[in-house]
């Protein structure tokens, strides 16, 4: 098929693993993706869940950030969790460093401990049943910009954004057997392929 | 109420899906916990001794200070763990209290309990365990355990018997998915597992849940070695801060090891990488062979 994509998943560290059996479920092809050189090859980035601060020590090295930031300016991204936290123009709790691409003020550990993390099912605006969402120690949105689009919340914030080719989750759909995050993704690099093709041919 | 194998088990394992790819290393102090975080660590497990003080100066290992560990959980955004020991639910309890983000029901600890570990389905918070072979491993899966690493030989410095058990889990789990159905019930005997447990790594051909290992791990190297081998994860413990089994080592060093183990676990199949992190080391623990230890001084073989 002409339309078969790639997409690459962030795998300096973290739920990597449960991003690529999500899209393998949807038949899409997936690689890993730990060096700087390995974004020229993928039509989409995921940047999973994990420690975004341990993402950092590795995108501190070999011009990693500076080629994400292009990435990211140009294809479509996803990010879950810590994943969110590196697409956010802000973060909080404490500051770090981030990609900057996604308009929203985001705060790590804004729910608590481990202890606190939970399964809640809610809402959104996908087409379909309300979703599950399963919150890690999760980072909260506290503000957005007025190109994002809020496609889920958990009291009154955002957990669910997407603005242009980016998209953001505070929860992690990768955990859950509804694929329609994903599903969404996979369509919006798809989207973004198509004109390329035709271009090209 | 609570649903052992349904939500609550997901977001237990969900956690140790984030640590996937990293490295957790053992703490003693706030300042550890700062260069262990500073140096990419993807969570720290929070310690009064580290295994080879603890190996080093005997008597009873008890769940640390609980000021070393709110100091620790004060001074890091990264998940943080502490150990209780086998059997002893009330530790497990005050540290669940406390606020963990997982608990090691740990044989590096001196067991509470003779013959019973913890029933980690009546807790919230997380628990990682240890495990020499398929069996064990399936056992303190089914008494809750969401996270299982290789015991090893802690304390050491020598990486043989995380190899050992690495191995040994990663080949059981091999010869079970060749077995027909009729064989499973024989098989979970020999095991001495539940069958609904040999019978679903049967089919998936893994653990049901994230499989780490830990257990002298002290080099760049070795743990790139262990996750070659299949570790999903690896647990650093005496091996970054200590210089031999008594003495810490220099503050700028361990930082140096830290962040060259944190390269290697990642880009552990990349030799490229392997060589750098091996050459910015200037130095590893000095260690204790395994082979030298007798029986009674083996951490390993506390759990049943």
């Amino acid at each position: 098929m002409s339309d078969q994509i790639t997409i690459g998943v962030l795998a300096l560290q973290g739920d990597y693993d449960a991003h690529r059996q999500t899209l393998s479920l949807l038949g899409v092809r997936s690689v890993l993706v730990r060096k700087p050189e390995e974004l020229d090859d993928i039509d989409g980035l995921v940047i999973p869940g994990g420690e975004s601060s341990t993402f950092l020590k590795f995108l501190d090295r070999e011009g990693f950030l500076a080629k994400l930031r292009d990435f990211v300016s140009q294809k479509p991204a996803f990010g879950t969790c810590a994943g969110a936290i590196l697409l956010a123009k802000e973060v909080r709790n404490p500051t770090q460093e981030s990609l900057g691409i996604l308009d929203i003020a985001i705060q790590r550990n804004a729910y608590g401990r481990q202890i606190d993390s939970s399964i809640m099912t809610g809402p959104t605006k996908l087409d379909g049943p309300p979703l599950e969402m399963v919150f890690i120690r999760a980072p909260r949105i506290e503000r957005t910009g007025a190109g994002v689009e809020v496609l889920a919340e958990r009291e009154q914030h955002p957990v669910l954004v997407r603005q242009g080719k980016i998209l953001a989750a505070t929860f992690h759909p990768e955990l859950s057997s509804d694929t329609r995050v994903h599903e969404l993704f996979v369509n919006m690099v798809r989207e973004q392929e198509k004109p390329r093709v035709q271009v090209t041919r | 109420m609570s649903d052992m194998n349904g939500n609550g088990l997901r977001l237990k394992t969900g956690l140790a899906e984030m640590l996937k790819g990293g490295v957790i290393m053992d703490v003693t102090t706030a300042a550890q916990a700062e260069i262990a975080q500073r140096a990419g660590a993807a969570a720290v497990m929070a310690l009064e001794r580290v295994p080879a003080q603890i190996r080093a100066e005997g008597g009873v290992a008890r769940m640390a200070k609980i000021a070393v560990i709110r100091e620790i959980m004060k001074v890091v955004d990264i998940p943080v763990m502490a150990k209780c020991r086998i059997g002893h639910f009330t530790e497990a309890q005050v540290l669940q209290e406390l606020g963990v983000d997982y608990i090691d029901e740990s044989e590096v600890l001196t067991p509470a309990d003779e013959a019973h570990h913890v029933d980690k389905h009546a807790f919230k918070v997380p628990f990682v365990c240890g495990a020499r072979d398929l069996g064990e491993a399936l056992r303190r899966i089914a008494e809750g355990a969401a996270m299982i690493r290789t015991k090893g030989e802690a304390g050491t410095g020598d990486v043989v018997h995380a190899v050992k058990h690495m191995r040994q889990i990663v080949k059981d789990i091999r010869g079970l998915t060749v077995l027909g159905e009729e064989e499973l019930y024989a098989a979970a005997k020999e095991l001495r597992a539940p069958y609904e447990l040999v019978r679903m790594v049967a089919k998936s051909g893994k653990l049901p849940v994230p499989n780490f290992s830990a257990g002298g791990i002290a080099t760049p190297a070795d743990a790139a070695l262990v996750r070659q081998l299949g570790a999903e994860a690896v647990f650093v413990g005496s091996g970054i801060f200590m210089s031999d089994s008594i003495n810490f080592a220099p503050a700028k060093e361990a930082e140096i090891r830290a962040r060259a183990i944190v390269r290697a676990t990642t880009h552990f199949d990349d030799p490229k990488v392997l060589l750098e992190t091996s050459e910015d080391c200037t130095g590893a623990m000095k260690g204790l062979a395994v082979a030298a230890l007798s029986e009674a001084d083996m951490l390993q073989k506390r759990g049943w």
